[in-house]
């Protein structure tokens, strides 16, 4: 009992009653326009039946609840709490992957099957477009960021920047934007993927060059103004975007070449495979260039710069390629995007795109390719699940709230993420350690 | 190339004044805010990406203290300076708790642990996107008015210049915030501590500087000056969850124009872009003054990465 009230206890009920609270906020009920106090309202004095078997206020049940959360933990997890950050060895997605090279390769042959006929099982119409726009797409998106952020360590909050430009510049080519297009004929979306590539590479490196000579901290702001300025320059120049109502005439893919012929239509199915077809490739290339020598310098500069450039690595250049790269991604993904939806309106383009993207790559796991890809999976479809049919209370827009939770919380317990990339994982525990370029950023005296 | 600019010299010839006045007024909000950048920057070398959240959660509380004791009747005179400092001091208490919320959410556990600096950035910036999100749901994601603790109206002419309520308000406040500010820094026994924690973390705390609290302590008043601004912004336009961002971005590149980490810089970066900010109006259509400010951070970045005063960690001001 005394060393319930000692004062180390005391700090740990306040931020365990404090946690509580916030969750009480997080789950209650939302304000209103005019009386915007009613969301605390509800949280805190609501009352609520639960099971059918008692009806009580809400902040009793979670005064309770944190109070033996707190006893729990005080009895129980004597040396710390059991939630905590593991420094040990990856248990990741690799640890399920057969070490055998036939079984392994069997193994990924089955996936690829598994995906290829994902929509002969699904049949529920929503899915069906959700497997496409939200799933299948954003990983891609993912893969893109994952060389970012996973592989050079770099900080893009304006990932969503390069897929505005994907998908005006193929809006552009298509000739539905007020811009004349630059060539004669209304030309399909397939001729804008090059174009959109290059464009939104070319952005990435106009943006990059500059910035990524400078301090980490610094591309991630300039990035995350570049994606509020295209919004702003996509709503106001009237002429070349079309303004706040963008356009809505951007023909579907299609390919005309000697006797074949194929038009992508409004069924969601053709364009799974479209996506699933340039997302194993993006899949494949990526996987390549992280094992070359490419991959490998981004590594040396990631955990050093400066020991990589004292070896002959220009970090500038690496940096840049890989910024170039995951705009490349992102450009890429806007065009599938325009040519599906058939149009392109600048509220598309939000921070909210970059951070949901961002989410995906760290909770699956910064630098491994297959563990961000089923990330971006398992978080997709569970944002689909519940804007698709949300539990009681829940409102669509709350997610966001979750998204940016889960990002500290991963940060927190799992920075390496849920299916972590070996070399990734071995360096967060580098880093606490001393080692690498984690300490540059200020160690706290340790009091555990 | 378009309407992107507007050449519209007679603009700046007839309202040289007022621009001016306007423009003051919105750089000393930028450098309240740049402040907390900048203090932050000089302790742990990170942006501090969740700062944003700060200075609309300080709108929200002037707001609750402001509806919450004013009547129907908008008060005059002393009464009217009683209100607004009641609603800049819940706006800096609301600030402070937020960003003290955040060193120990998203800061302190990974600080304790040596995390790589990518890892404080994302936590950081989930911490942002958290706060954003929540306060959309708890306050409803409407613009709310904010109750007027004076009556707004030209308090006096300057050159041609109406100098109107509102921007006396946010001036004299924000003069008074930042000089205290500069001499608490200067000559305290806890300014001293941050001084000596930003020049190096390791001897200061060999010398009996407590970093944990130093670090707190930073983002306590840095926090608090941010939710001040909040306050004064919210007084103008309402509040609303999102409204952080832009201000913030804003002041940003105000403290990197100034020289991040430099006190003073800030102050003058912010007043510096404000009046630049306000001035473009006669060569940028309105619609493009957001990409102002974001091309002057860019340009700063490229030329002169240091800023203007330069990058001074740790020195008196």
């Amino acid at each position: 009992m005394k060393s319930l009230l000692s004062k180390q206890s005391l700090k740990k009920l306040g931020g365990i009653l404090f946690l509580t609270a916030l969750v009480e906020l997080m789950t209650g009920g939302p304000g209103q326009q005019l009386t915007p106090n009613l969301g605390l309202k509800l949280s805190f004095g609501e009352r609520v039946s639960y099971f059918g078997l008692f009806v009580t206020q809400r902040w009793l049940v979670f005064l309770t609840l944190g109070l033996i959360i707190f006893v729990l933990s005080s009895v129980t997890w004597r040396n710390g709490s059991p939630v905590k950050y593991v420094r040990g060895t990856v248990s990741g997605f690799s640890k399920y992957v057969p070490r055998n090279k036939y079984a392994r390769a069997l193994f990924i042959v089955a996936l690829v099957v598994l995906v290829f006929l994902m929509p002969t099982f699904v049949s529920n119409a929503y899915w069906r477009a959700a497997m496409v726009e939200q799933v299948a797409i954003y990983v891609l998106l993912a893969l893109g960021l994952n060389v970012v952020v996973g592989f050079a360590g770099l900080l893009d909050l304006g990932f969503v920047a390069f897929y505005a430009i994907g998908t005006y510049t193929t809006a552009w080519i298509t000739g539905s934007l007020p811009l004349a297009p630059p060539f004669h004929h209304a030309l399909n979306p397939f001729w804008a993927i090059p174009i959109a590539i290059a464009i939104a590479m070319a952005s990435g490196i106009l943006l990059g060059a500059p910035t990524l000579r400078l301090r980490g901290d610094y591309l991630a702001i300039v990035t995350l103004g570049f994606g509020e300025i295209i919004a702003v320059l996509a709503n106001n120049l009237f002429s070349v975007t079309g303004g706040a109502t963008g356009t809505n005439q951007i023909p579907h893919f299609s390919f005309h070449v000697g006797p074949f012929s194929y038009l992508w239509g409004l069924d969601p199915v053709p364009y799974y495979y479209l996506v699933i077809g340039f997302t194993i490739l993006f899949f494949i290339a990526f996987h390549f260039l992280n094992e070359s020598r490419i991959g490998r310098s981004w590594t040396a500069i990631r955990e050093d710069e400066v020991a990589a450039e004292s070896i002959g690595i220009n970090p500038l250049k690496f940096k840049v390629m890989a910024f170039a790269i995951g705009a490349a991604s992102a450009g890429f993904a806007g065009v599938i995007t325009a040519g599906q939806n058939n149009f392109v309106t600048p509220d598309m383009f939000t921070l909210q795109f970059s951070i949901n993207v961002l989410v995906l790559v760290i909770f699956g796991g910064m630098g491994s390719i297959t563990g961000v890809s089923l990330g971006a999976v398992v978080v997709q479809v569970v944002t689909m699940q519940l804007d698709h049919n949300p539990p009681s209370g829940f409102i669509p827009q709350d997610l966001f709230m979750y998204l940016g939770a889960l990002l500290v919380v991963m940060m927190i317990f799992r920075p390496a993420g849920l299916f972590p990339a070996k070399r990734r994982h071995r360096e967060f525990g580098q880093a606490s350690q001393g080692i690498g370029h984690g300490n540059e950023v200020l160690m706290g005296e340790t009091n555990e | 190339m378009l309407n992107f600019f507007s050449s519209h010299w007679s603009i700046l010839q007839a309202q040289f004044w007022s621009l001016l006045v306007i423009g003051l007024a919105n750089g000393f909000i930028y450098a309240m805010v740049a402040i907390g950048y900048t203090l932050v920057y000089g302790v742990l070398r990170l942006i501090n990406f969740a700062h944003s959240e700060v200075v609309m959660s300080g709108a929200f509380g002037g707001y609750f203290a402001l509806r919450e004791t004013l009547g129907s009747t908008i008060p005059n005179g002393v009464s009217s300076i009683g209100y607004v400092m009641l609603g800049a001091v819940v706006g800096a208490l609301v600030g402070a708790l937020v960003a003290t919320f955040v060193e120990r959410v998203a800061y302190r556990p990974l600080r304790k642990r040596n995390a790589p600096k990518i890892a404080f950035l994302i936590s950081a910036i989930g911490a942002s996107y958290f706060l954003v999100n929540l306060a959309g749901k708890e306050f409803g994601r409407y613009n709310t008015v904010l109750p007027q603790p004076y009556v707004n109206k030209t308090a006096f002419t300057f050159l041609g210049a109406q100098v109107q309520t509102y921007y006396l308000v946010i001036v004299v406040f924000a003069m008074i915030m930042l000089v205290v500010l500069d001499r608490f820094v200067a000559k305290s026994r806890l300014g001293r501590s941050i001084r000596a924690v930003a020049q190096d973390a390791e001897t200061a705390s060999l010398m009996g500087v407590n970093i944990d609290r130093t670090i707190g302590l930073t983002f306590i008043i840095g926090g608090a000056l941010g939710g001040v601004a909040g306050f004064m912004i919210a007084l103008n336009t309402g509040a609303i969850y999102t409204m952080g961002f832009v201000p913030a971005l804003k002041a940003f590149t105000a403290a990197v124009l100034g020289g991040i980490g430099n006190l003073r810089g800030a102050v003058l970066g912010g007043l510096l872009l404000g009046v630049v900010e306000s001035m473009s109006v006669a060569f940028v259509n309105p619609a493009f003054i957001d990409v102002v400010a974001f091309g002057i951070l860019v340009l700063v970045l490229l030329f002169r990465p240091t800023g203007i005063l330069g990058e001074r960690l740790g020195r008196t001001a």
